[in-house]
């Protein structure tokens, strides 16, 4: 065991820290009021590598291991959960499930771009009905000739208004329920697909999440992503990966608030002395790091564990239900060390209290990770 | 606690204004920041607005209980409205009816009680939160003139104030909280200003802006109270603020649970509706059983302080139990919602973000703390 990070894994870590910082920390909080979609920053970040991280080089990507994912996701959430957000769906659960899944005309044709950040992705599997219970799924896929037919609603979909490539779920075959789910690759430019609305949410404001409709969109066989019948296996696998994605998003939004507020306590004076010299304060701080130390060492494990190749699903979901549940925590703690000041956005920890909220909650609710994690743990 | 056949009424009353006038309005006005002076005129002629206030000056003058139950029931609905009747009341009213001098009340508490201006109060500095007695606001007297300097901050309803309750050191020699006086304040004095209203992280229709004071003249008779009483006042006055906003804070969570019990009974997942699922079964559960104890805190410090007895520990108790399970149940409630919960097409993110305010304004849970601790050691 060891705890070191690499020399590669401080350089990215360094350089995504700088890029934060200077490009998008000046930035944020206007993204967030206008609920504006960051593109110049989304672009940015196709240069540096960082929407197809993980992707090998000769596929467009920066061929980086999953702990380089978790910390450049990590300090470009510090900054911007919005920006974490878009940039995590685009390379878990896009760049992934075609890289593992793709054959080479298809990581040719669309995981090039997708991973240069040239195209932008979106990922859709929850509908109306099938939320946590995610086999539940009624949009259809009918093959006709050699095109499939989709018909469907998906909801609550990240980058959905944005992205050019989609990887859509459908029922290939109800009657065999998970099993006759398949994952298709769409582009936003066919025909009978549409954006129905924006959701207008609590926090993560920048970053889109429409409702969309496939009404007849006739997708190329060539387009079908794996087998017939393994879309449910490719959808779960990818969330995997998912987790570790928004635990480091999560892990970002901790790590602004809990620096925020420790320095405020330091500066802020009340009956004539630091508040950081109350004990109240001072335990506060403590709970706050420790948590926030667990959350990125859970992380860190299962991006490491991805690394060695074999299952992290455990891992991983332990990793994305404490480090969701540790930035409520740690972002609540740090409006009340602010107070007065933190319930207005003038600072930026009530944004931060607004976009932790979200981690607890998509790409598998806190409920669905204690599925898992308790699945898991009573088969042993 | 057993309401008396009043009680019931009024809350009846309240019920029915906030389910006619204020769901259909609630989320616009959360998204517009905007205040809603219309329902704000209505609630005083419904008498809300005077619950502080004695007959003979208009008022209702309501028993606690009844005052918190209209609270509760207003902010179960929408939370800017309850924060704006809570400090119009408590903390507008409530000053100046039990410490200011007839012409005081008669100038300013008729207005308040139909709501043709509302009462407000200005303690909070830049400089002095939690340690409110750390006041830099200054009154100087000059002839028999008082002249006010200094800014305050935080000051909810003070765009639609009549006068502002200001406290202001008079003895600039006195130590830490001594020396500080409280002076009834017209909104129109010269000298006086009400800065730009707050942009903030919920109870975004309540109006909270910063006050500035310029050389502000006041007669000698604007003083409330006894020169050098203003610290003994505001405490007063703060135990009081304390049981309205854990009146809020109980609305709130009773929203919030009302709404998450009935989504879990409708929502169907896995062929069944998720209340079914032990999970979200012993969450409402949870939520049920914490609700039900900020209730009873609270309706036992209205009780306390009806009855004339020390209430200040019961009132802190009751903000800290209330404020805290206001954020507990919330925030569950959006769990319960997923992904609907944290939209705006569902009340459960507003009264998340409205909950926030109740562990932070009129004494954070840390204040409470305090106020408990040396209770509970003094005792």
């Amino acid at each position: 065991m060891q705890f070191e990070l690499s020399e590669q894994q401080r350089m990215i870590r360094d350089m995504a820290r700088d890029f934060a910082n200077r490009e998008i920390v000046p930035i944020a909080a206007e993204l967030d009021a206008e609920e504006r979609f960051p593109k110049e920053i989304v672009k940015q970040m196709g240069e540096l590598g960082f929407m197809g991280m993980n992707v090998p080089e000769k596929w467009g990507g920066a061929g980086l291991d999953m702990v380089c994912y978790a910390l450049a996701m990590e300090e470009v959430s510090r900054a911007c959960a919005s920006c974490g957000v878009i940039m995590s769906v685009n390379n878990s659960l896009v760049c992934w499930p075609l890289e593992t899944y793709g054959d080479d005309a298809q990581r040719e044709k669309f995981l090039k771009p997708l991973a240069q950040g040239k195209l932008l992705g979106a990922y859709c599997l929850s509908e109306p009905g099938a939320g946590t219970d995610a086999a539940s799924q009624s949009t259809t896929a009918k093959l006709d000739g050699d095109t499939w037919v989709l018909n469907g609603m998906k909801n609550f979909i990240t980058n959905g208004a944005n992205a050019d490539v989609l990887i859509v779920f459908a029922q290939t075959d109800p009657a065999l329920k998970h099993k006759g789910i398949a994952a298709f690759i769409v582009e936003a430019t066919a025909e009978g697909f549409s954006v129905i609305r924006k959701e207008e949410k609590m926090g993560i404001r920048a970053s889109d999440t429409a409702q969309l409709a496939f009404d007849n969109v006739r997708v190329p066989a060539d387009q079908l992503l794996g087998q017939v019948g393994q879309g449910f296996k490719v959808a779960m696998s990818t969330l995997d990966g998912g987790r570790i994605g928004i635990a480091s998003q999560a892990l970002g939004v901790s790590a602004a608030a809990y620096e925020a507020a420790r320095l405020y306590s330091l500066q802020r004076e009340q009956f004539g002395r630091p508040i950081a010299k109350f004990q109240a304060i001072q335990w506060k701080i403590a709970d706050m790091a420790t948590r926030l130390e667990a959350a990125r060492l859970l992380t860190w494990r299962a991006a490491w564990a991805k690394d060695q190749g074999g299952r992290y699903s455990e891992e991983a979901a332990m990793a994305k239900l404490y480090a969701s549940e540790a930035s409520h925590f740690i972002t609540n703690e740090a409006v009340q060390v602010f107070g007065g000041n933190g319930y207005s956005k003038e600072y930026p920890v009530e944004r931060h209290f607004r976009d932790a909220k979200i981690t607890e909650i998509y790409e598998g609710t806190s409920e669905a990770q204690r599925m898992v994690i308790s699945a898991l743990e009573l088969k042993k | 606690m057993i309401l008396n056949e009043n009680q019931k009424m009024i809350r009846q009353m309240a019920r029915d204004f906030a389910a006619s006038k204020l769901a259909p309005i609630a989320a616009e006005i959360d998204r517009s920041g905007e205040f809603p002076e219309t329902t704000v005129k209505e609630m005083g002629a419904l008498g809300f607005l005077g619950l502080a206030v004695p007959e003979a000056y208009g008022g209702v003058d309501s028993d606690i209980t009844s005052y918190a139950l209209v609270v509760e029931e207003i902010s179960r609905v929408c939370g800017s409205h309850g924060l704006t009747v809570a400090a119009h009341n408590s903390l507008g009213c409530w000053p100046i009816a039990h410490l200011g001098s007839d012409a005081q009340k008669q100038a300013w508490l008729p207005g308040a009680a139909t709501g043709e201006h509302l009462l407000s109060f200005g303690l909070t500095e830049a400089g002095a939160g939690s340690d409110a007695g750390g006041t830099r606001t200054t009154a100087v007297r000059d002839g028999d003139q008082w002249v006010l300097n200094g800014t305050k901050m935080w000051i909810t309803n003070s765009h639609y104030a009549g006068a502002i309750v200001i406290t202001a050191k008079t003895d600039l020699e006195a130590e830490g909280s001594r020396g500080i006086s409280a002076f009834v304040v017209p909104t129109d004095t010269p000298g006086f200003t009400v800065e730009k209203k707050e942009d903030k992280l919920g109870m975004r229709a309540s109006d909270t802006a910063p006050l500035t004071l310029e050389d502000v003249r006041l007669p000698a008779d604007a003083l409330l109270g006894e020169e050098g009483g203003g610290f003994k006042y505001f405490m007063m006055t703060l135990d009081g603020g304390r049981i309205s906003i854990a009146a809020v804070a109980l609305g709130l969570a009773v929203g919030a649970f009302d709404t998450a019990r009935v989504y879990a009974q409708e929502r169907h997942q896995f062929g069944r509706p998720i209340a079914s699922f032990q999970a979200i079964e012993f969450m409402l559960a949870d939520m049920a059983t914490q609700i039900e104890a900020a209730r009873q805190l609270t309706y036992e410090a209205c009780r306390l302080k009806d009855v004339g007895e020390s209430f200040g520990h019961m009132a802190a108790m009751a903000k800290l139990h209330a404020s805290e399970t206001a954020m507990f149940v919330t925030d569950r409630a959006i769990q319960i919602l997923g992904g609907y919960g944290y939209t705006t097409e569902y009340p459960a993110e507003r009264f998340y973000r409205d909950a926030k305010l109740c562990t932070i304004g009129e004494g954070t849970s840390e204040i409470q703390r305090m106020v408990i601790g040396r209770h509970v050691l003094t005792d």
